[in-house]
């Protein structure tokens, strides 16, 4: 057991946990968000992704000790309107069937932006690889991830705090 | 019988000739072993330290990692109980804060100082080497009055005593006296007039206060470094401290400016992040003035052969990356696919290698003679107070034995020239005993 102090969508939080309790359950259970799923529990499918640090990581396999003094964002702090590039190209194509991976996905795809503003297809395929999608969707996903890259291209910053 | 009579005297005189030896040993051994106890003194009053000393203590004793071992994860500052399991028992660190009964509140600068010099506490006995004192002996007596200023204004803290599990008779103390004549050759640091200042300032800061040598030089059956191999790389707190020397193996070369990078940041673009024991070092050293750090890349860069050479990172990056494509798109390697699925969302890189999407083919880990760096980041993570800050690796502890060994083999495979890695999977079942040390 540790106190562990974080920030967590702009809020600071201090819990005290077993040091390996995954973060994902922290935040679903503790803090009540249930915006980030549970899918495989072994960082293999990306449902659970978050950003800690700006970064997308896995927080089914994110022992929370680990993120002490970090900033974590995930699905409902990306952008206070939800209206962050990647969320928009996913309304607008209509990227979701089932739903269940999109939180996952969007914030994948979000943190991928920073890293490659201008993605190839290649490159998409080999960052979003991670991230599955059991309807099937990746057609759409990845015309999403292009759309949202032309978005940011053409200026629209997101109003998300993302760290490079 | 009277030849008898006559081995009996021989014998008698040669037993009595022998005894003689062994006391007159024992009294020299005792006469060499034996030292004085230090006059106790009252607790300083913190506030007849000047700030200014304090506050150079303070960065010192950050260069030089005290609290990494005088304190236990979660526990209060310089109170000692850190665990180091060494080949001879496990050894804990002592209370260094100043605590009159369970610290060193009664300890004069005096005191302090030959511990740091000799490795001998104030009540006269000899301290374990698991304490560098064989590093600290080089300090100069402003550091270390710098240091005991420092340490002697922390808040005293109430600590029991910590039980040693070192086994009769390598518990007695006094054998370290035999220790230290075969391996304890202390002398103060000597400028070496034929080099650059800033070389000389990195060589003070990398074989003294910050002990490099203790994790990165291996050590013999008897736990003293092997001078003729320093800085050749040693198995340390169930990590490796890669050699510093010309062995290492990383293909980018660890030029000045990457160990500059690397120490005051724990970020080398071209080699990874401070991990592990490793971590608390670059929070150490980036307390250090950033002329110190470079001094300290000055020295290694001598030392590797890099200073002076200009090697262009460009090819070996173009190779890095083309490798990073291996594992990419459709496959049905199942090797490859764990790659795909697991690692790439972070680790692929495109094409330009960005620090904090760390380049496999280039990293150390990965080029390392022993795989268990590596092991010990998948089955493990990194924290986000390690070597970026603010990031993390996620610990892939779900992952089988059988996994961590097919994502090894491969990567070594398809993005390093060198050779396998025997025995991955049963080193990852011992790493995984092991248990995590999250700090």
């Amino acid at each position: 057991m540790t106190i562990t102090s974080f920030t967590i969508n702009g809020r600071a939080v201090r819990v005290n946990l077993d040091d390996e309790t995954p973060l994902l359950w922290v935040i679903r259970d503790e803090i009540g968000l249930t915006g980030t799923k549970f899918g495989c529990g072994i960082g293999m499918c990306g449902a659970c992704t978050v950003h800690v640090g700006g970064r997308a990581t896995r927080s089914c396999i994110t022992p929370i000790a680990s993120i002490d003094g970090a900033a974590v964002t995930t699905i409902e702090g990306l952008d206070p309107a939800a209206n962050h590039p990647v969320q928009k190209a996913w309304r607008e194509i209509q990227v979701p069937q089932c739903g269940y991976c999109q939180s996952g996905q969007i914030m994948q795809a979000a943190a991928m932006l920073v890293d490659f503003p201008n993605p190839t297809d290649a490159d998409i395929d080999a960052v979003m690889t991670g991230n599955l999608c059991r309807c099937m969707t990746y057609v759409r996903i990845r015309a999403a991830v292009r759309q949202a890259a032309g978005e940011m291209a053409a200026g629209v910053v997101p109003t998300a705090k993302v760290k490079a | 019988m009277g030849n008898h009579d006559g081995a009996d005297v021989s014998m008698k005189r040669a037993l009595a000739a022998i005894a003689v030896v062994i006391v007159a040993g024992l009294i020299a051994f005792g006469v060499l072993a034996w030292r004085s106890a230090i006059a106790p003194i009252a607790r300083p009053d913190p506030s007849s330290f000047p700030a200014v000393l304090v506050a150079r203590g303070e960065k010192l004793a950050a260069a030089g990692y005290c609290a990494s071992c005088h304190t236990v994860r979660g526990g209060q500052p310089f109170a000692g109980g850190y665990a180091m399991p060494t080949q001879f028992g496990t050894i804990y660190s002592t209370n260094i804060s100043p605590d009159v009964a369970s610290g060193i509140g009664n300890w004069s600068e005096a005191a302090f100082k030959r511990a740091m010099r000799e490795g001998v506490a104030r009540d006269g006995s000899h301290l374990f080497p698991a304490f560098p004192y064989d590093h600290f002996n080089k300090l100069t007596d402003a550091d270390i009055g710098a240091l005991y200023a420092y340490v002697m204004t922390r808040p005293a803290v109430s600590s029991s005593e910590y039980k040693n599990t070192v086994p009769f008779p390598l518990s007695i103390r006094a054998l370290q006296a035999g220790w230290k004549l075969l391996f304890f050759h202390p002398e103060p640091f000597k400028p070496d007039p034929a080099r650059s200042a800033a070389w000389n300032r990195g060589a003070y800061l990398a074989e003294g206060l910050s002990h490099c040598g203790a994790c990165h030089t291996p050590r013999n059956v008897l736990g003293a470094e092997k001078r003729s191999k320093a800085f050749a790389g040693a198995p340390i707190d169930n990590w490796i401290a890669p050699p510093l020397d010309k062995t290492n193996p990383a293909p980018v070369p660890w030029d000045q400016a990457e160990l500059t990078a690397y120490l005051g940041t724990g970020v080398s673009r071209y080699h990874g992040t401070a991990a592990g024991p490793m971590a608390p070092v670059v929070h150490g050293l980036a307390q250090l003035p950033p002329a110190d750090v470079d001094a300290i890349a000055t020295y290694f860069a001598m030392l590797n052969g890099t200073a002076g050479k200009k090697v262009d990172p460009a090819p070996i990056i173009a190779r890095a990356l083309a490798a990073d494509r291996n594992g990419t798109g459709l496959t049905y390697d199942p090797a490859a696919r764990l790659y795909a699925a697991a690692c790439a969302s972070c680790h692929f890189n495109g094409d330009k290698a960005n620090p904090l999407r760390p380049q496999l083919a280039l990293n150390n880990a990965v080029n390392l003679d022993d795989p268990t760096n590596f092991i010990q980041v998948i089955l493990h993570g990194i924290d986000a107070k390690d070597g970026a800050p603010g990031v993390v690796m996620p610990a892939f502890s779900r992952f089988s034995d059988a996994d961590v060994a097919r994502i090894a083999n491969w990567l070594r495979a398809t993005r390093t020239d060198k050779a396998p890695w025997p025995d991955v999977e049963k080193k990852a079942s011992a790493i995984r005993a092991q248990g995590s040390e999250r700090k």
